[in-house]
């Protein structure tokens, strides 16, 4: 889509229509950014402009476990008091920052970036399902999390990997399905009430 | 109805009910001619439909901004429908488990300036089976998006809308979906109005005569001995007894069939004519299938 541009400076435009580009900016959030930016201070400014060539440039996926990292390495890689015989299977780097959030797990990750989806196009060789058979192959590893999301592409991508690796006598496990806290289970669905029932725990 | 539905979308967006019903009651104070009065009546008439509730089964969702989802249904009264389901991406929601894919789904629907919102849903059936068994979790995903890719938006094709429930639920229960797959692709090519001709060549329309016949995926049938020289693309040399086979599909419902023992060969020769004619028709590869012979039971 092209913007009427709001201004002859024609600068303006462009940027309009950078933002435009981005995922959930509107034409109005985009011409709002760019009026804002207009006014900025010109540091603040430029620490943006930075921030945001610094991501393009100096970030890369680790070399292992595929999370975005400065180094070759990313830093629960190369963490020598994360446990190496466990690896969570997440499906995009945003995942594991939740993981981490929750201070429980002290394992190390794997990154698919993505998950299987053929009804939008995208097979298992678009994900990085390879290497982390290749990670298996060292012997260290003894249990494989399969933490993609309870839906069913994240379903299937988890079954997909099951498949792949159950010859391999590693553990697999998956996060439990149950009630999210704060939930209503008037208004759960049957799948997830029906799993929560069977995965129920002694009090 | 479709008119009514029109109308709504070019009428004033939600949220000015009260603005509507001040001028209908204007108009009918001020201007008592029945043509004001009529329209003030359709106007509120038009707040009702502004929200309706159908069934349907999710074909697939797609992220939108930042914790919605569009999800794309196949209802049984209006076809395809597209709709924006709000909030659907967070844990706590009280739609994302009834809105996965392969479920068949009462939803509530309030109509939008481009899309349809989703107010309300619960699962019918969300074909638990499927879900646990990748092959036919992978049957059930190319089953969805064939009908997506054949599916119009706002056009109601029940038959269309029962094969796939049908051939879901049977899904469910099915060892070997050999026969169920190529029934439902012959069924659905012919609801969507693409089904084979295979009594009379295409070309010159004499009934054809017993025996191997050339199939023409770009006029969708058969060509008789005489005529076989005059398709341009793609075309196939197929046996009596798959034409025989095809036949059968197209005229039985797949109670009637489902015992057919075909040969391995049979069977091949079937499948591989349904998979080009289908990827001619839709002009574009079907990703789910790919997965689906990638994950065995093709």
């Amino acid at each position: 889509m092209t913007i009427q541009s709001f201004s002859s400076a024609e600068p303006v435009g462009r940027l309009v229509e950078e933002f435009n580009k981005l995922p959930g900016i509107g034409p109005k959030t985009a011409q709002r950014l760019t009026y804002y930016l207009v006014r900025m201070p010109a540091d603040e400014a430029r620490a943006l402009a930075e921030a945001i060539l610094a991501v393009k440039e100096r970030i890369v996926l680790c070399g292992r476990c595929f999370n975005i990292t400065e180094a070759e390495l990313c830093d629960i890689c190369e963490d020598g008091r994360r446990d190496r015989t466990r690896i969570c299977v997440v499906e995009e780097p945003l995942d594991v920052h939740a993981l981490e959030r929750t201070g429980v797990y002290h394992g190390t990750y794997h990154v698919l970036h993505g998950v299987i989806s053929p009804m939008n196009g995208v097979g298992p060789e678009d994900l990085k399902i390879r290497p982390l058979l290749e990670r298996l192959r060292s012997g260290e590893v003894q249990e494989i999390i399969l933490a993609t999301n309870p839906n069913l592409e994240g379903e299937a991508t988890s079954m997909y990997i099951h498949r792949l690796m159950s010859p391999l006598g590693v553990k697999i496990t998956r996060p439990a399905r149950g009630l999210p806290v704060g939930g209503d289970l008037e208004y759960t669905d049957q799948v997830t009430l029906g799993r929560a029932i069977e995965g129920r725990q002694e009090f | 109805m479709q008119d009514f539905v029109g109308a709504h979308r070019r009428a004033p967006p939600l949220g000015n009910s009260n603005r509507n019903r001040r001028q209908g009651t204007g108009a009918r104070l001020c201007a008592p001619t029945k043509i004001w009065k009529r329209a003030g009546a359709a106007r509120s008439l038009l707040s009702r439909l502004r929200s309706y509730q159908t069934t349907g089964i999710v074909l697939k969702q797609k992220p939108l901004g930042e914790a919605d989802r569009i999800v794309t249904l196949y209802t049984a009264d209006r076809g395809k429908v597209r709709a924006v389901a709000g909030g659907i991406r967070k844990a706590r929601s009280r739609l994302a488990g009834h809105l996965e894919p392969l479920t068949l789904v009462q939803v509530s629907l309030a109509h939008g300036r481009e899309l349809d919102h989703v107010t309300e849903a619960a699962t019918l059936d969300s074909f638990r089976a499927l879900r646990e068994d990748l092959s036919k979790l992978s049957v059930g995903m190319y089953l969805a998006e064939i009908v997506e890719s054949f599916a119009q938006e706002h056009a109601a094709n029940s038959a269309e809308f029962d094969l796939l429930i049908g051939a879901l639920s049977l899904l469910q229960t099915v060892n070997d979906p050999a026969i169920l797959l190529r029934h439902f692709e012959v069924r659905v090519l012919g609801a969507g109005g693409f089904g084979p001709e295979l009594q009379r060549c295409v070309e010159c329309h004499a009934v054809l005569e017993p025996g191997d016949h050339t199939f023409s995926c770009a006029m969708g049938g058969l060509l008789c001995a005489d005529c076989k020289g005059q398709t341009d693309g793609v075309s196939m040399r197929l046996s009596l007894n798959a034409i025989k086979v095809l036949r059968n599909f197209q005229r039985a419902p797949y109670d009637a069939v489902a015992g057919l023992k075909l040969s391995p060969p049979l069977l091949a020769e079937v499948s591989r004519l349904l998979s080009t004619y289908i990827r001619s028709v839709l002009d574009h590869e079907l990703k789910s299938a790919e997965f689906m012979h990638m994950v065995g039971k093709g």
